[in-house]
């Protein structure tokens, strides 16, 4: 079907339709004394709206089921040995003749059946889509006709088309909802289809992940151990903590509670820059400045640390999560009330005194939501340590070490070109899955911490 | 009582010393906390400085290229083919394709190799080099660069033109110190006559550092490195943030509008704000698992095409623009709605004709930041297959394409490390330069439209 006469065929639809609605109405209302309900415009929208949407959805009905349509009918055509072949097979059969009949080669030369069932296909997509075409056309005259026939002084049009537009509304704010539940189940249904190769408790709990690609050759489906994954995850968050929160909480503090506005003005932005960089280039950072630099500095003090180890990963994800940090925390010691903060300088306590004995405790549970929603971000990262863990997922305590992390292993298991049916394709959904459900607890967590304490001082 | 009073006086007196003492250790942990405070706002912009040095020191050079400026001798001896076949009446418009193809393809598989060698010996007449190694001096693009001038302009046989050919990476490397110039001869990318020649170029000025223009307007190259560029990556991100605007921004700001205007706070408004935010904290990573399953494996859409990277950036940037439209319209006074209401507009009328107008700047805003941040995004990227080496500019939203950040992946992983390390730093600077120029249009726009407001 050509998208463009497709279009076109809509396009004339509407501005037919529109014009139709409003020209009626309007000679309605200049007829007699009498008033519309509704302005010329609202009919002429409505009238697009019952000449447009039943040809619309017939079309995008279409466009659903036409594939099953068309490979029902290739198989109808090709000769009955199918019927043994296993569903691949029967779908590569189909694809060939699909490919035949639309002008592209095929591997090897094609036989006479699938000749036959090519030609038959190519004049059976020329009449389905004609009909279709005609089905959609003929919807929208009727439409239109029902439309023009409804128009009349009386007529809430306005009403509907508003009615309408709740709908459309409602139904984007639900585009959200529908990720969701998207998200869960391809994570869902593929990470069972995983579990049916490698057992839960194998993946769970095991130390050792070695996913031996098929073509090694080795047979053997590999070993999906979760462990040091997850290990290696925990670990890079924690140096990335390390570094975020103390530097992240004094400047908040600092740019709140000492600096002066000109200072705070131009720092503040500064640092809100860093939020900013896209991760693949805080990677690169990485990998090339502060991964040799470390290893400069631990041959100085005689440590061994490697360029590409979770030390590495961590520091920069930490000055990664700065900002983060920073302005979130910034936020909630504003929100603490300015009562408090009186009554403890009044009282004689230093300005550090009451940062540290009133500001901070009345604002814990809000900063700790922070740190958890950053914590949830950190796990999830991927870029950074894509380039700069140094990939080697073994179980290892050390941080000068190379490691490896979950993010990093869904990159590595889904960016060749397998088939979805092979555990080591399908362990990245699994993989994936557990990292869903980490950020997910994370952030359900944090953000209940924080209403509530918004909840305390509002 | 005098007795209490004395023993009081005593021990203020006590006290006031206590006090005295304490009231040091107390204002020295001020200080400490003080520069506590000044050292992690120094440290914070020290990152800042840092990275962005460590970027633009790194990135910058990579823009002036060395270029050689020779004059290429077309030779009619070496230049197979003959003429341009011409159409005439006599044949055909199917025979007169079909001897340009063949012309073409005799014209290419000429010895181009041998033009630009005597090109770049006219230069050098005394230099004794062998041919391998002064062919290493250019790039192996050259070749097809005095091809298409050939191709454009077939009059060019026989006559002597100065050209301008970008010299090999390697070259570069070499001339600009990214190699060390003090390695022994066996670990030296380039023979030591090839070097010798190349510092001699360059004192004679054959050699310039020309800007490099084609890092803008070439695609992606393997075989020869040094005239790889952007343009490829460029257009795949284009492409990318349309389908993001186009369906990101009305989407977002219709769920916007529904769940701060219209919708009743009851329990299923509730859960889709905690979805929103909680979407809002999902790992990029994951919206490209979605995509892989739902948009490649389930819809059958194509691998690595802008359109599905345009898809998924717009699922992941959706909740930052609902969320920044619902705080805009947040900020619109209620009487603002009370008085187009209380003038007998409907709800539609008073949302559409008066709230939101209000929110142009801050919807604006909203756009600008999630499309930035799709701009940036790589991880999704990566498993919908847009990593594949592609060595065209993709015609249609359809074709397989790359991204901006994926190009930067891809070519810090280059083996050619001492050339792709500052190419990799030339991408990020255009990147960054890219955000920068959004974010300086957003925040123009911005005052502009609330000026008037």
């Amino acid at each position: 079907m050509n998208a463009l006469v497709v279009a076109a065929l809509l396009l004339v639809l509407l501005t037919v339709s529109y014009q139709v609605g409003w020209s009626r109405s309007r000679k309605l209302a200049s007829g007699k004394g009498d008033r519309l309900h509704s302005r010329p415009i609202y009919h002429g929208v409505l009238a697009a709206l019952f000449a447009l949407l039943p040809a619309i959805l017939l079309l995008s009905l279409w466009a659903l089921f036409s594939d099953y349509v068309s490979s029902g009918f290739i198989l109808a055509q090709l000769p009955l040995e199918t019927a043994q072949l296993t569903e691949v097979q029967v779908q590569a059969a189909v694809n060939r003749v699909h490919a035949l009949a639309n002008g592209f080669g095929v591997v090897g030369t094609p036989s006479p059946e699938e000749m036959g069932a090519a030609r038959a296909y190519e004049s059976f997509q020329l009449v389905t889509s004609l009909v279709v075409v005609a089905a959609a056309a003929a919807l929208g005259a009727a439409g239109l006709f029902l439309a023009q026939r409804r128009i009349g002084l009386r007529l809430r049009a306005r009403t509907e088309v508003e009615l309408a537009i709740r709908i459309a509304l409602i139904l984007c704010s639900t585009v959200a909802i529908l990720t969701t539940i998207g998200i869960v189940l391809s994570l869902l249904a593929d990470a069972f289809r995983f579990f049916t190769f490698i057992a839960p408790q194998n993946f769970f709990f095991g130390t050792v992940w070695n996913p031996r690609f098929q073509s090694t050759g080795s047979g053997s489906a590999g070993e999906y151990g979760l462990l040091p994954l997850l290990w290696g995850t925990v670990m890079i968050s924690i140096i990335a903590m390390l570094v975020a929160v103390p530097i992240g909480l004094m400047s908040a503090i600092y740019l709140s509670q000492y600096a002066d506005k000109r200072v705070r003005s131009v720092v503040k932005p500064v640092i809100e820059v860093l939020a900013g960089i896209p991760t693949i280039v805080y990677g690169f950072f990485a990998l090339v400045s502060v991964g040799p630099f470390l290893a400069a500095a631990g041959d100085v003090i005689g440590l061994d640390i490697r360029a590409t180890s979770a030390l590495t990963a961590g520091i920069v994800m930490g000055i990664m999560i700065i900002p983060f940090i920073s302005s979130l925390s910034d936020d909630i010691i504003a929100q603490v009330p300015r009562a408090m903060r009186d009554g403890s300088l009044g009282l004689g306590a230093t300005k550090s005194e009451t940062i540290r004995k009133v500001l901070l405790p009345a604002a814990l549970p809000g900063v700790v939501g922070a740190i958890l929603l950053a914590v949830s971000r950190a796990i999830g990262e991927t870029m950074i340590v894509v380039l700069a863990a140094g990939n080697s997922p073994v179980l290892r305590f050390n941080p000068a070490e190379p490691t490896s992390t979950v993010t990093v292993s869904i990159v590595n298991q889904l960016t060749g070109d397998a088939a979805f049916t092979s555990p080591q394709t399908l362990v990245a959904f699994a993989l994936g899955l557990t990292l869903f459900v980490m950020t997910l607890l994370l952030n359900i967590m944090a953000l209940y911490i924080v209403r509530k304490f918004r909840e305390q001082y509002e | 009582m005098t007795d209490a009073l004395l023993s009081t006086n005593d021990t203020s007196k006590a006290r006031r010393e206590r006090v005295r003492k304490s009231l040091g250790r107390r204002h020295r942990s001020e200080t400490i906390f003080r520069w506590a405070g000044i050292l992690s706002i120094v440290a914070a912009l020290g990152f800042v400085a840092i990275l962005f040095g460590m970027i633009l020191s790194k990135g910058l050079p990579s823009f002036w290229q060395s270029t050689l400026h020779v004059e290429a001798y077309f030779d009619p001896e070496l230049i197979e083919g003959g003429p341009q076949p011409q159409p005439q009446d006599s044949a055909s418009p199917a025979e007169y394709q079909q001897a340009m193809a063949q012309w073409q393809r005799n014209v290419t598989l000429s010895n181009w190799n041998a033009i630009v060698e005597r090109a770049v010996r006219t230069s050098a007449p005394d230099a004794d080099i062998e041919t391998r190694d002064l062919l290493e001096l250019v790039t192996t693009a050259a070749r097809f660069q005095l091809r298409d001038m050939y191709f454009a302009n077939p009059d060019v046989l026989g006559q002597t033109l100065p050209v301008s050919i970008l010299a090999s990476a390697n070259t570069d490397n070499w001339l600009k110190g990214t190699i060390n110039r003090e390695l022994a001869d066996a670990r030296q990318q380039l023979s030591a006559e090839t070097r010798q020649l190349a510092d001699r170029f360059v004192a004679e000025g054959i050699i310039t550092f020309d800007f490099a223009w084609h890092i803008f307007t070439n695609v992606d190259s393997r075989s020869a490195p040094a005239t790889a560029g952007l343009a490829g990556a460029f257009m795949g991100s284009l492409y990318m943030m349309i389908v993001v605007i186009v369906l990101a921004v009305p989407i977002g700001v219709a769920s916007a509008i529904y769940l701060e205007e219209f919708a009743p706070k009851n329990r299923w408004t509730d859960l889709i704000e905690i979805n929103i935010n909680n979407l809002a904290a999902v790992p990029s990573i994951v919206f490209g698992l979605l995509g892989a399953a739902v948009f490649i494996n389930y819809l059958g859409l194509p691998r690595s095409a802008p359109l599905v990277g345009g898809l998924v950036l717009t699922l992941m940037t959706l909740p930052t623009i609902i969320i920044a439209t619902r705080s805009s319209l947040r900020a619109v006074p209620p009487s603002l709605r009370q008085a187009a209401l209380g003038l007998g507009a409907s709800k539609n009328q008073t949302v559409f004709h008066h709230v939101l107008p209000l929110t142009f700047p801050g919807i604006l805003t909203a756009t600008i930041i999630g499309v930035a941040q799709a701009l940036g995004e790589t991880a999704p990227l990566l498993l919908i297959g847009m990593s594949a080496f592609i060595a065209n500019i993709p015609a249609t939203p359809l074709d397989s394409a790359t991204a901006l950040p994926v190009q930067i992946y891809l070519w810090q992983g280059n083996e050619n490390r001492n050339f792709f390390e500052a190419r990799t730093s030339a991408a990020i600077i255009v990147l960054l330069g890219l955000m920068l120029l959004l974010n300086a249009i957003a925040i123009f726009l911005r005052t502009r439209l609330e000026r008037r407001a």
